[in-house]
């Protein structure tokens, strides 16, 4: 024990008289926070619409109030003709175009069923698929309109309400925060601590380190240690902005939070200590982290649902740590989730982390 | 007969096709300074990793006082004191945290053991509050050597431990490991330096992964068969050139501003060598018989393995 006293003693002092080690522990927390769950947002707050009306009626004129009276809808004059229009969705200065086509009034005074085109620019398909949904509730509160108006005798159809639980703003930050959370944790347990080890290979050090009579794993725990303090650390001061600045609530209990991000870790850092067992230099160990963490942020279901992969993607989930943890970390701050509803996730990630530092230990060899 | 406290027996190892030591034999007698002497590549480093445990041999084996190297790695960490050829210890680390870090993982006590060092330590104690990455190159192997010796280590390898460092600091250095002896440390001490030879009590000379011979620089120098003479001249490129054109001249080098000519030829001598330079040469020179150095004898032993 006083042997891993001495190691984290010695990694404490190396940590923080590296100059760049607070400002690494304090601002990218804050960056990340601010910058990620403000920015990276997939709710759609304009949509600049082009309008072409070729029937100028009174009904025509009334759908269109329908959609400059939302808030989401900005409409953009593009001039005359339907080319004018394709125009504009073609530079980029319209995702949306609407023609009325003539003889829209008529055909509705007649009770025959009348035509609007509508054209999305779907390159960013998700968003597309948004402005459709917006559209068709627009269209959708005319339809009742018109049809109360024309025919007031004539029942509503089944009125649908709903409510969203968990988040029932729809905040995207309520989602993306914990996630943030997550992977600030990550990068500190995954970078930090795997550099660490190889960077002893580079300079040198580690050849005067094998000849002493320290034991492999007193060696890996003592290099781990004060990272796992570091990055636990870091969570608490990343749920004290998220509740301060982004008023995210949190429901469940918080010390399980922490107790899951302690077993979480012990995962992640022994991949870090794994990539730099078998790596020489910090620049191959950087990489080869850098390449598994970015295959295992996208597919962690933080920015994209899990669900919505495919069926092998999914099952490829299962070897991914950051997926576990950041669906444990929703279900605890947002749903309020016990233990029971985690246990499954978090018994994975204990037999994880166990394998994943046995095999770490393994793999560090003092004698070649 | 001394005791034993180092012994190899026909160490091999390759790195691949590379042959680093093709059978290495030796035997280092308890409270030695034992002298591992030869030029870079000629796998000096590679002995002394095999020593340590950072590397295991193809074939032979080795044992420090009475421990495998392979088998008791474990108990031979405890009792080895290693200063390897690069500057290991923590540049961001001041020296004192380096020297308490180094006890500490070998649960050492520094004021026990105080004495050990204290010869070499109290050097540095100044500069105890600096980072060992800013110390200069004869103070780092100052604190490199107090580290390797603060766990009171009874075999001491030090692989190369002057590479680098200026001729005060050598020699100081070197002073500091004479002193050790009455510890009764045994030390091994790998140098490309000729002139360190001499300072060692035994030394081995190494070439191409083999000991050519193993004796003490004295004996080493007795057992030098030829006669060698040392010439010098204000023109020494065209010296050497005309002085190995000449028959019966078994080697000629530089030696800084001398040419070392050996000869195995109990006719050649001053006289014959003057005559034939002075033919065909048209400048002064000077020439004497001299005594060999080890240096002389390591290119004697090297022309003779070829």
């Amino acid at each position: 024990m006083r042997t891993i006293f001495y190691i984290v003693q010695k990694e404490f002092l190396q940590i923080f008289r590296n100059k760049m080690m607070l400002p690494i522990i304090f601002v990218i927390p804050v960056v990340q926070l601010l910058v990620l769950s403000y920015a990276v947002t997939f709710e759609i707050k304009v949509i600049k619409l082009t309008i072409t009306d070729n029937d100028n009626s009174v009904t025509s004129r009334k759908l269109l109030s329908h959609f400059k009276a939302s808030s989401v809808y900005q409409i953009v004059e593009s001039g005359n003709g339907s080319n004018a229009g394709m125009n504009m969705l073609q530079k980029g200065n319209a995702h949306q175009m609407l023609v009325i086509l003539p003889g829209f009034e008529k055909a509705l005074m007649l009770g025959q069923p009348a035509k609007i085109q509508i054209v999305i620019d779907a390159v960013n398909g998700s968003a597309a698929a948004l402005m459709n949904v917006y559209t068709v509730s627009i269209i959708n509160d005319f339809n009742k309109e018109i049809l109360t108006e024309f025919n007031p005798d004539a029942g509503l159809p089944v009125n649908l309400t709903w409510s969203f639980w968990f988040n029932p703003e729809l905040d995207y930050k309520t989602l993306m925060v914990p996630g943030i959370l997550v992977l600030l944790v990550t990068i500190i347990g995954m970078f930090l601590s795997g550099m660490n080890i190889v960077r002893e290979k580079e300079l040198g050090t580690i050849e005067q380190i094998n000849v002493t009579p320290i034991k492999k794993h007193q060696f890996i725990a003592g290099k781990l240690l004060p990272f796992w303090i570091i990055a636990l650390f870091e969570l608490a001061f990343g749920l004290l902005l998220a509740r301060l600045v982004f008023d995210i609530p949190i429901l469940g209990n918080i010390f399980l939070i922490f107790l899951v991000a302690s077993v979480y870790l012990l995962v992640i850092m022994g991949l870090g200590v794994f990539v730099s067992t078998i790596t020489h230099t910090q620049q191959q160990s950087m990489f080869l982290s850098w390449f598994i963490l970015v295959i295992f942020i996208l597919m962690s279901g933080l920015f994209t649902p899990v669900e919505s992969m495919p069926l092998w993607a999914r099952n490829l989930n299962f070897i991914n740590p950051i997926a576990y943890f950041i669906s444990i970390i929703r279900m605890i701050m947002l749903k309020g989730s016990e233990i029971q509803n985690i246990i499954e996730s978090l018994l994975i990630l204990t037999v994880y982390g166990v394998l994943i530092l046995s095999l770490s230990v393994w793999r560090y060899k003092k004698t070649n | 007969m001394s005791e034993i406290s180092v012994f190899g027996e026909g160490l091999k190892k390759n790195y691949g096709n590379t042959e680093a030591l093709r059978g290495v034999s030796f035997s280092v007698n308890k409270g030695e300074i034992f002298g591992f002497i030869g030029p870079d590549g000629s796998g000096k480093t590679t002995l002394f990793r095999i020593l340590t445990t950072l590397l295991l041999p193809n074939s032979g084996h080795a044992a420090i006082d009475g421990l495998d190297i392979v088998k008791d790695y474990r108990q031979l960490r405890e009792i080895l004191g290693y200063m390897p050829g690069k500057f290991s210890l923590y540049h961001d680390l001041t020296v004192e945290e380096n020297l308490k870090f180094f006890a500490g993982i070998f649960k050492a006590d520094i004021n026990q053991n105080y004495h050990l060092i204290s010869d070499i330590y109290d050097q540095i104690a100044p500069f105890s509050k600096r980072r060992a990455g800013k110390l200069s190159g004869g103070m780092k192997q100052k604190l490199a050597l107090s580290c390797a010796l603060i766990h009171q280590p009874r075999v001491l390898i030090l692989d190369e431990p002057t590479t680098g460092v200026d001729a005060v600091s050598r020699r100081e250095f070197w002073e500091m490991l004479i002193r050790l002896k009455k510890l009764e440390i045994t030390i091994l001490v790998a140098t490309p330096y000729m002139d360190e030879a001499i300072l060692c009590d035994r030394v081995a000379l190494m070439q191409e992964g083999k000991i050519m011979t193993t004796d003490t620089p004295e004996r080493i120098i007795e057992s030098y068969p030829l006669r060698l003479f040392k010439i010098k001249s204000d023109r020494p490129l065209q010296l050497l050139k005309s002085v190995r054109q000449m028959q019966g001249v078994k080697n000629a080098e530089m030696f800084g501003e001398y040419i070392h000519a050996s000869t195995n030829n109990e006719i050649i001598g001053i006289d014959e060598i003057s005559g034939f330079l002075s033919k065909n040469l048209n400048f002064s020179f000077k020439i004497e018989e001299a005594r060999p150095g080890i240096e002389d004898c390591f290119i004697y032993f090297m022309q003779k393995n070829k």
